[in-house]
C-alpha cells in the first residue's frame, strides 16, 4: 500500500470501495487503528502505514431496530451490533442475512463490503454490513 | 459529608415538563427564570447576576441557535455574558460544571445555570435524527444506529452477561412513573403498571417504548454565588460539595464495555472525593434515565450496588420513595420528561427542592445529602454533582 493515501476516515471508506478492510498501524507503538486517528489515542505518533484486517470476527453485542430516521424508514426492522474482527479492533455496523432469531452473542460474522447508495449528498462512502 | 461548600444554590426554577404548544424555548425558559427571581427576592437580578451559562443541544429543533445571548435577551437581562453550553442531552449538567468554574474563577459572584429544549414539535423521526447527532457520526449515524440503538446494546450486553432481565429493566420504567405520580411538573403523571411496560412496542430490542424517556418541552435554572455570600440572598441555601465531569470514546464501539459508562465512574469518582461522600452516604440522586437500562448501570456506575446487581437493587424496592436510597423521585427523564438540554439543571432542581423540604409529596425524609448525574450522548460526556443541605 501507498503511503501517500492520508490516514483519514474518507479514505478509510475509498477503501472500503475497493473492497479492502484497511487499519492505520502506529509505527512507534504498532498499535492498529481502525477507523485510523489523526495521532495515535497511545503514544501521539503521527506516523503510520496501512495494513489489510481481516474482514472476520464475532459478534459481542447488538441489537434490533424498529424506529429509524427517515433514511433508514424502508429498512426496519434491521439488525446492527458490534463486532471485534480477528485482529481485536472492534467496528458497529448492520447485520445482514440472519434473522432475529438467528442472532447470538459470539456469532461468527465476515464484514461484506456492500454498495455506496447514489445520493448526492455528503458523505459519499461505501456503507459495509456484517454477514454470517 | 466533609467536603467544603464549591458555591451554593440560592434559587431555582423549573417550567412545567411536556408539551408546550404555540410556545418557543426562550418563552419556556421565562417560566423557569421567573420562578427562579420570585424564590429569590433579595436577590436584584439586572445588578447582581454577571453570567449564565445555558445547557442547549440542537439548533435543528427551533431553527434557533445562539441560545445564550437569546435567553438573556429574553428574561431581562441584556448585557450580561450568556455563553451556551452543549455536550448533547448532558449540556446543562456540563452548564453547572461551567458555572461553578466562573463562581470559583472570582470573576463572577453570581451566575445562572440552565438549559432549554423544545422538541415536542418534530416528528418522532425528526427527533430520532436529531438527537442521534449526540452519536458518532461515520460509524454509528451513517449505519443507521439510533439512539435507543445504542441502549438497547447496551441492555443486549448487561443481559448477556449478568443475566438481568427485561422484566427488571422495566421495572425503572413502573418506578419513576410512580414518581412521576406526585410531580405536579411531570410530563407524565399516572400509574404505569409493568404489564404495559412488557406489552408496548420494541422500539430497539430489547427495549421497548415505555424504556424510553420521552420527548419533551422544557427548561430549567438554578442561580449559584459563592458559599460565603448565600445568606445575604437566602435562609435556605444548598451548598454544591462534589463536581466530576469526565468524557470517552464518542462511538460505544471503542469504549471498554458495554455494560458500564467510564465516564460516569470517572465524574462520579472525582464528585465523591472531592465532597468526602462515599455512596452509602447519598439520601437520594436524580440520575440520566434516558433509557431504563441507563438507570440500572448508573446505580452500578455509581456504586449504589455491586457490578452487574442493578437488576437486584430494583427488585429489591430499595431505590424506590420510601427506600434505602429513592432515585429520581421527580420522575426522571422517563415520567417528568427530558428537553435534553434542560434536564442537567432540571436534576439540580429536584436535588435543591430535596434538600430545602420543597418537594411536597414526594419529600425524601431528613435529606443532608443529594446527587445528580447527567449523560451526554452513550456516554461519551457525563457529569455528577454532590450536594449538601445547610447545617
Amino acid at each position: 500500500m501507498s503511503a501517500l493515501e492520508p490516514f483519514t476516515i474518507e479514505q478509510f471508506y475509498k477503501f472500503l470501495g475497493q473492497c479492502k478492510l484497511m487499519a492505520g498501524k502506529c509505527q512507534k507503538c504498532g498499535k492498529i487503528h481502525l477507523p485510523p486517528r489523526p495521532l495515535c489515542d497511545n503514544c501521539f505518533s503521527t506516523d503510520f502505514e496501512w495494513v489489510n484486517v481481516s474482514g472476520k470476527g464475532k459478534l459481542l453485542t447488538y441489537t434490533v431496530i424498529n424506529i429509524a430516521p427517515a433514511q433508514f424508514q424502508a429498512l426496519i426492522p434491521y439488525a446492527v451490533g458490534i463486532v471485534q474482527l480477528e485482529n481485536g479492533v472492534k467496528i458497529p455496523g448492520m447485520i445482514q442475512g440472519v434473522t432475529q432469531e438467528q442472532l447470538k452473542i459470539g456469532m461468527e460474522l465476515t464484514l461484506d463490503f456492500g454498495t455506496c447508495n447514489t445520493t448526492q449528498q455528503w458523505p459519499q462512502w461505501q456503507r459495509y454490513c456484517f454477514k454470517p | 459529608m466533609n467536603g467544603k461548600p464549591l458555591v451554593s444554590i440560592i434559587s431555582a426554577g423549573m417550567s412545567k415538563f411536556g408539551k408546550q404548544e404555540g410556545l418557543l424555548g426562550r418563552e419556556i425558559f421565562g417560566q423557569a427564570a421567573s420562578e427562579a427571581f420570585g424564590r429569590c427576592p433579595k436577590l436584584d437580578p439586572k445588578k447582581e447576576v454577571k453570567a449564565m451559562f445555558i445547557g442547549h443541544m440542537g439548533e435543528s429543533y427551533e431553527h434557533q441557535g445562539h441560545m445564550g445571548s437569546t435567553i438573556a435577551d429574553w428574561i431581562g437581562l441584556r448585557g450580561i455574558a450568556a455563553t451556551r453550553v452543549e455536550a448533547a442531552c448532558g449540556s446543562s449538567g456540563v452548564a453547572l460544571r461551567t458555572g461553578i468554574y466562573a463562581v470559583l474563577s472570582g470573576l463572577s459572584d453570581v451566575v445562572i445555570v440552565g438549559g432549554v429544549e423544545k422538541m415536542t414539535h418534530r416528528t418522532t423521526a425528526e427527533v430520532t435524527e436529531y438527537l442521534a447527532m449526540a452519536a458518532d457520526y461515520p460509524f454509528e449515524q451513517f449505519h443507521g444506529i439510533t439512539f435507543p440503538g445504542l441502549f438497547a446494546m447496551m441492555a443486549t450486553a448487561h443481559m448477556h452477561s449478568y443475566g438481568t432481565t427485561e422484566q427488571q429493566i422495566g421495572k425503572v420504567a413502573v418506578k419513576n412513573h410512580h414518581h412521576g405520580t406526585l410531580n405536579p411538573k411531570a410530563q407524565i403523571q399516572k400509574e404505569v403498571p409493568l404489564e404495559t411496560v412488557m406489552a408496548s412496542k420494541y422500539v430497539a430490542w430489547p427495549l421497548k417504548l415505555y424504556d424510553c424517556s420521552l420527548i419533551t418541552d422544557g427548561a430549567s435554572c438554578i442561580i449559584l454565588t459563592k458559599p460565603e455570600l448565600a445568606k445575604k440572598y437566602t435562609d435556605q441555601p444548598v451548598h454544591i460539595i462534589g463536581s466530576g465531569q469526565a468524557t470517552d470514546a464518542i462511538g460505544l464501539y471503542e469504549r471498554q464495555s458495554f455494560t458500564s459508562l467510564q465516564s460516569t465512574k470517572l465524574a462520579a469518582s472525582a464528585a465523591y472525593e472531592m465532597a468526602q461522600v462515599k455512596p452509602d452516604q447519598v439520601d437520594l440522586a436524580e440520575v440520566h434515565d434516558c433509557f431504563t437500562i441507563a438507570e440500572l448501570i448508573t446505580y452500578e456506575d455509581l456504586g449504589f450496588c455491586k457490578v452487574g446487581e442493578g437488576g437486584k437493587l430494583i427488585d429489591s424496592g430499595n431505590t424506590k420513595l420510601g427506600g434505602l436510597i429513592p432515585v429520581n423521585t421527580s420522575g426522571g427523564l422517563k415520567a417528568k420528561g427530558h428537553p435534553v438540554g434542560a434536564t442537567g439543571t432540571a436534576q439540580a432542581y429536584e436535588v435543591y427542592l430535596q434538600l430545602t423540604d420543597q418537594a411536597e409529596k414526594r419529600q425524601v425524609k431528613d435529606a443532608q445529602v443529594g446527587l445528580s448525574h447527567n449523560v451526554g450522548g452513550s456516554g461519551a460526556t457525563a457529569s455528577v454533582h454532590i450536594y449538601r443541605r445547610d447545617q
